[in-house]
């Protein structure tokens, strides 16, 4: 039976500011969806959300049906989140950062992650050392080492040269064709094949009476 | 859940062997501050053997303060917080380990370096092995306690001196049997009341603390 991801009529609210209401959406075995929207318009808070990190004022989320938040282990337990930071320790080496979130998880296949995304002959060398975009490609390998079948991506293509971008991608569509699902959020760049995008900027609540502030 | 436990731990205890946290630091202060009172009280014995107990367990305390505020506080500003928050792992284990490699880290340390500390202040023989013991029972206790407010003040700026003012308080009993504990020894009387209620404090701290400071993390982490 495939599974499901949904949100219903979710709405969030963040330093006294409603970001979004009345959000819905639904995602299934294979889906992608992506979170468009300017700056502030809530792609980060909806990817928290989804995640369990903040709690939706209103609405449900829903795994097969069942609201995540009867069962939060087991919903960390089946999702990937890859926020702006990175979460890597300066003092230990990729590898070691790499298998640490691995293990947390229950182990996975650090070494094939780290080849994949082009970083093995870094991964004796301390985190410290690397440069953004080599960061970032540390965060997303968690991605090859880890089984999750919910991926959540806040802009995860930050900071990456081409290739690695690509290599991004192509993590996603063998993620999707899998039977997994991801959620992630960018700024322009090139559309997921047959992706499900959600403006977030649509529910953005009008705040009749309360002028914008100056830029 | 033991599994997560031992990696958090060896994860902490592995950084703070290789970047020299602010624990180690933390026994420095501990050290070089109680050194100090022989030098302004002077050297008259008795005095120093009369206030000994209290300066090493003072000190300690302060000592503790000065690591604890960092306990959570460079997970939180590079995401690994977030996603501890987001393991399978129950965040009241992630608390309980990393609580585990601080005292282990800057606890431990303290509870060795404290009888050298009593030879200078003086203090008799018979009071090192109540003092040792007191503090056994009681380091833990303080890095639990002050968990909560580690985790409490996340995010805070001034974070240091607002878990101070939280915690320091809270350590009023740990530091009053501690202290009763080397002097009911000194004084020929039985330690064993002042140390039963240091393992109720810790026997109390050890499952609270952690569920504490692990609500407080939920919400720095919102």
């Amino acid at each position: 039976m495939p599974d499901s991801f949904t949100g219903d009529t979710l709405t969030c609210i963040r330093g006294e500011r409603v970001v979004f209401s009345a959000l819905s959406f639904a995602l299934s075995d294979g889906d992608a969806l992506m979170l468009r929207g300017p700056n502030g318009s809530g792609k980060s808070s909806l990817l928290r959300v989804m995640a369990g990190l903040s709690p939706a004022v209103d609405g449900a989320l829903r795994w097969n049906g069942a609201p995540v938040t009867d069962d939060s282990a087991g919903h960390h337990a089946r999702l990937i989140y890859a926020g702006h930071q990175n979460a890597l320790k300066p003092a230990l080496t990729v590898r070691e950062n790499l298998t640490f979130w691995a293990e947390m998880h229950g182990g996975g296949r650090v070494d094939a992650a780290l080849e994949r995304i082009g970083l093995l002959a870094l991964a004796d060398l301390p985190a410290r050392f690397l440069s953004a975009g080599e960061a970032r490609r540390v965060c997303l390998a968690r991605l090859g080492a880890i089984e999750a079948p919910l991926w959540l991506l806040d802009e995860p293509a930050t900071a990456l040269d081409a290739g690695a971008r690509q290599t991004l991608f192509d993590l996603i569509a063998e993620h999707r064709a899998r039977g997994g699902m991801v959620a992630m959020s960018a700024h322009g760049g090139a559309p997921l094949p047959d992706e499900k995008t959600l403006d977030i900027a649509a529910y953005a609540v009008a705040r009749a009476g309360i002028e914008e502030p100056p830029a | 859940m033991t599994g997560a436990f031992r990696r958090i731990l060896m994860r902490d205890l592995r950084l703070a062997f290789r970047q020299g946290t602010d624990a180690v630091l933390a026994v420095c202060f501990f050290i070089i501050a109680a050194t100090l009172f022989p030098l302004g009280i002077g050297p008259e014995t008795n005095i120093l053997a009369r206030i000994a107990p209290g300066v090493v367990w003072v000190t300690a305390l302060l000592a503790a303060m000065l690591s604890l505020d960092r306990l959570f506080q460079h997970d939180y500003e590079d995401g690994s917080l977030e996603l501890m928050v987001l393991s399978p792992a129950p965040l009241e284990v992630v608390v309980l380990a990393k609580t585990t490699a601080h005292w282990l880290v800057a606890g431990l340390p303290v509870i060795v370096a404290a009888p050298v500390l009593a030879i200078i202040l003086q203090m008799p023989v018979e009071g090192f092995l109540p003092l040792i013991a007191a503090m056994a029972l009681g380091t833990p206790a303080v890095s639990l306690i002050g968990a909560i407010g580690a985790a409490l003040t996340l995010g805070a700026r001034r974070g240091g001196i607002l878990v101070s003012l939280l915690v320091l308080p809270l350590y009023v009993p740990i530091l009053i049997f501690g202290v009763a504990a080397v002097d009911a020894a000194l004084t020929g009387q039985s330690m064993r009341p002042h140390l039963l209620l240091l393992g109720a404090i810790l026997a109390a701290a050890l499952p609270l603390a952690p569920w504490t400071a692990a609500a407080a993390l939920r919400q720095a982490t919102l």
